[in-house]
């Protein structure tokens, strides 16, 4: 008898919520551990909420987690206030979108590097392989000593395969080539550690490495200063990195997440929004390499036009490039 | 060759590494010494790493960070000891509360500032940080193995707090056990009464081993954000605080052997960087996890195991009441 009127009385606010705000589109979005200005990959996911607002003048309800219980928290509560939408950033949010999504069938949810089976969710994921193995050519072609490193954040399949992606390329261009492969830890934390970051990458330049790609969010950072103090090449990822240290990033390997959110807002907004799977590629412009002012000079038109014929060859199936698959 | 190089480098980064730890161990080592629980070094070592970087961004000298970062870290320390000396307030708790509030602080006060989620900008200004010194025909050297990469690598190329932590060493090891303040110190934190009787203020006393400890936090919270990295990030401390209060413990409250302990972790802690792809003999590649677990895999086999005795201070913890 009293657990019906305890229900109802926790349940009507929330009723009456979603009714008083049905009208406005509020889309939200969720970042990771990183944090929402890491200067890659959740900053990238904040430039497409930025030119939605700009386009629409609708504001993005953002958070930012700083411990794995706020990520399902965070998404009920937005679902309560009426969030249209929810966007979340990260696989390490799969658990979490499928535990709101089942609570909330009508609310659309979309998670990026994630996969979650059901009919509200929007899986996003992008073939990081393929932006990698460019990087990998562009290290090896610009590498003099023919020894290149790789620093990883967190170790899961995710940042393999952009290893494995990037040893690929450096090979395919030269079979000599030497890759040397480091991962920053095994928790989130790896994300957000530059010290380390740095201490990784003096290690492999101490090893002959020249130049040195990361994937790992804010540890990059401590990647890249540790590559310019020591006078050689880092590369960056996700979001554009090359403006950090012009001259001293030879390019970044980019990741469309601020497309991939702007356009699932966007089609929520319109009603054309589809749940399942979505992959991004180098033929959906969704992953490729950076090219601006600031790496103009690192770049040859040589190195351009290999890496020209290697993309074209990639789009068009000519050149396969190899998954990583979980052993 | 090519693992007398690594073995070069990986020494190289050890001394890197274990320099913040160093700092932090000496600092809680006078505080201790007097007898008061130094639990408080996370937070100091963060509130002086967060200073120190907002204060160099904001002038564009990496020695007004330092000063900002040693007065941050004096100011906490000054805090725990009105909390623990003046007021008597029971220790863990209080420096458990000033790393909880400096972990919450620090961003928060980037984020007012600097606008940029809980960092301060990134330091690459010329002279916002301390940067290497490389010593003279350091590169020459290089080229020949022994003993000019011993000597390019692990004499030269380090940052002035490197040095400094270096001679930290004998200098406080001077100072404790032979000098009068070093004497006092101890007993205070043997004897409080006794010093009491002796007629030196127990409270005075605490309040300078504390200060000292809040300099030496300071110099090893800028070294953290100015020298090994460009910036303050969120809990860049990372536990370091905590650690270095374990190598104070496996070395016994002296100077020399908590030296030694500073440089095994850092060890660890470096040589789990490098050991990562790398086929050793016999055993093949070792799995990263496994790799990455070390420093913690050691640390507590050496605690547990091989400390030995490990005597505290005897009145370390207890706030001192006159009256009793």
């Amino acid at each position: 008898m009293k657990l019906p009127r305890f229900v109802s009385i926790l349940v009507a606010p929330v009723v009456l919520s979603t009714a008083v705000f049905a009208a406005d589109f509020a889309p939200a979005i969720i970042y990771d551990m990183g944090g929402k200005f890491d200067k890659s990959f959740n900053q990238s996911a904040s430039d497409g909420t930025v030119r939605f607002k700009k386009e629409t003048g609708i504001e993005v309800r953002e958070f930012e987690v700083t411990n794995a219980a706020q990520r399902e928290q965070a998404m009920t509560r937005f679902a309560q206030r009426g969030s249209q939408v929810i966007v979340a950033i990260g696989f390490s949010q799969a658990s979490a979108v499928e535990a709101a999504a089942k609570k909330f069938p009508n609310v659309k949810f979309a998670i990026i590097d994630g996969t979650v089976n059901l009919p509200n969710v929007q899986s996003i994921n992008f073939r990081e392989q393929e932006s990698s193995f460019l990087c990998g050519m562009a290290a090896a072609l610009a590498s003099k000593t023919g020894k290149v490193g790789f620093v990883g954040g967190m170790d899961i399949p995710l940042i393999r395969k952009f290893a494995q992606g990037y040893t690929d390329g450096a090979k395919f261009v030269n079979p000599q080539a030497e890759v040397f492969q480091n991962m920053t830890g095994t928790t989130a934390a790896a994300w957000n550690d530059p010290t380390k970051g740095g201490e990784l990458a003096k290690g492999q330049i101490g090893r002959g490495a020249d130049v040195i790609f990361h994937a790992s969010g804010n540890t990059g950072g401590g990647v890249m200063q540790a590559a310019k103090d020591a006078g050689k090449l880092s590369i960056g990822c996700d979001a554009n990195q090359n403006y950090l240290h012009p001259g001293s990033v030879l390019t970044s390997a980019v990741k469309r997440v601020d497309i991939a959110v702007y356009q699932t807002i966007m089609d929520a907004k319109n009603g054309t929004w589809k749940g399942g799977p979505v992959v991004l590629g180098l033929a959906e412009d969704g992953v490729g390499y950076s090219l601006d002012e600031h790496n103009r000079t690192l770049i040859t038109p040589a190195m351009e036009a290999t890496l020209a014929t290697a993309k074209a060859d990639i789009i068009s199936g000519k050149l396969k490039v190899a998954e990583y698959k979980v052993p | 060759m090519e693992t007398y190089t690594l073995i070069v480098l990986t020494l190289a980064a050890t001394i890197r590494v274990a320099t913040p730890l160093l700092l932090a161990a000496i600092a809680g080592m006078f505080s201790e010494r007097s007898g008061v629980v130094d639990l408080g070094l996370e937070g100091k070592m963060l509130g002086a790493a967060f200073a120190a970087a907002a204060v160099s961004a904001a002038t564009g000298s990496a020695w007004a960070g330092l000063g900002a970062g040693i007065a941050a870290a004096v100011l906490l320390a000054l805090l725990l000891a009105f909390a623990t000396v003046s007021q008597r307030g029971n220790q863990v708790v209080a420096a458990m509360a000033i790393n909880i509030m400096v972990a919450g602080l620090g961003p928060t006060l980037a984020l007012a500032w600097f606008n940029l989620g809980g960092q301060t900008p990134q330091l690459d200004g010329p002279g916002q940080r301390f940067t290497s010194l490389v010593w003279p025909w350091a590169s020459t050297a290089a080229e020949h193995p022994f003993p000019g990469l011993l000597y390019a690598q692990l004499l030269s190329g380090h940052n002035l707090i490197v040095y400094a932590a270096a001679a930290l060493v004998p200098a406080s090891a001077w100072v404790l056990f032979r000098t009068r303040f070093g004497l006092r110190l101890r007993a205070v934190g043997e004897n409080p009464h006794a010093v009491d009787t002796a007629g030196i203020s127990v409270t005075g006393l605490r309040y300078q081993a504390i200060l000292i400890s809040g300099v030496l936090c300071g110099v090893a919270g800028t070294y953290l954000s100015t020298a090994a990295s460009a910036g303050f990030t969120r809990d860049m401390t990372a536990g370091k605080g905590y650690l270095a209060l374990a190598a104070l413990i496996f070395g016994k409250w002296k100077p020399y052997p908590t030296l030694f302990a500073c440089l095994l972790f850092a060890f660890t802690d470096a040589l789990a960087s490098r050991l990562q792809g790398v086929a050793l003999p016999l055993v093949g590649v070792i799995p990263v996890q496994a790799i990455l677990a070390l420093p913690y895999v050691l640390t507590v086999l050496l605690l547990a195991g091989f400390v030995g005795k490990a005597t505290a201070p005897a009145a370390i913890g207890v706030p001192y009441a006159k009256e009793k």
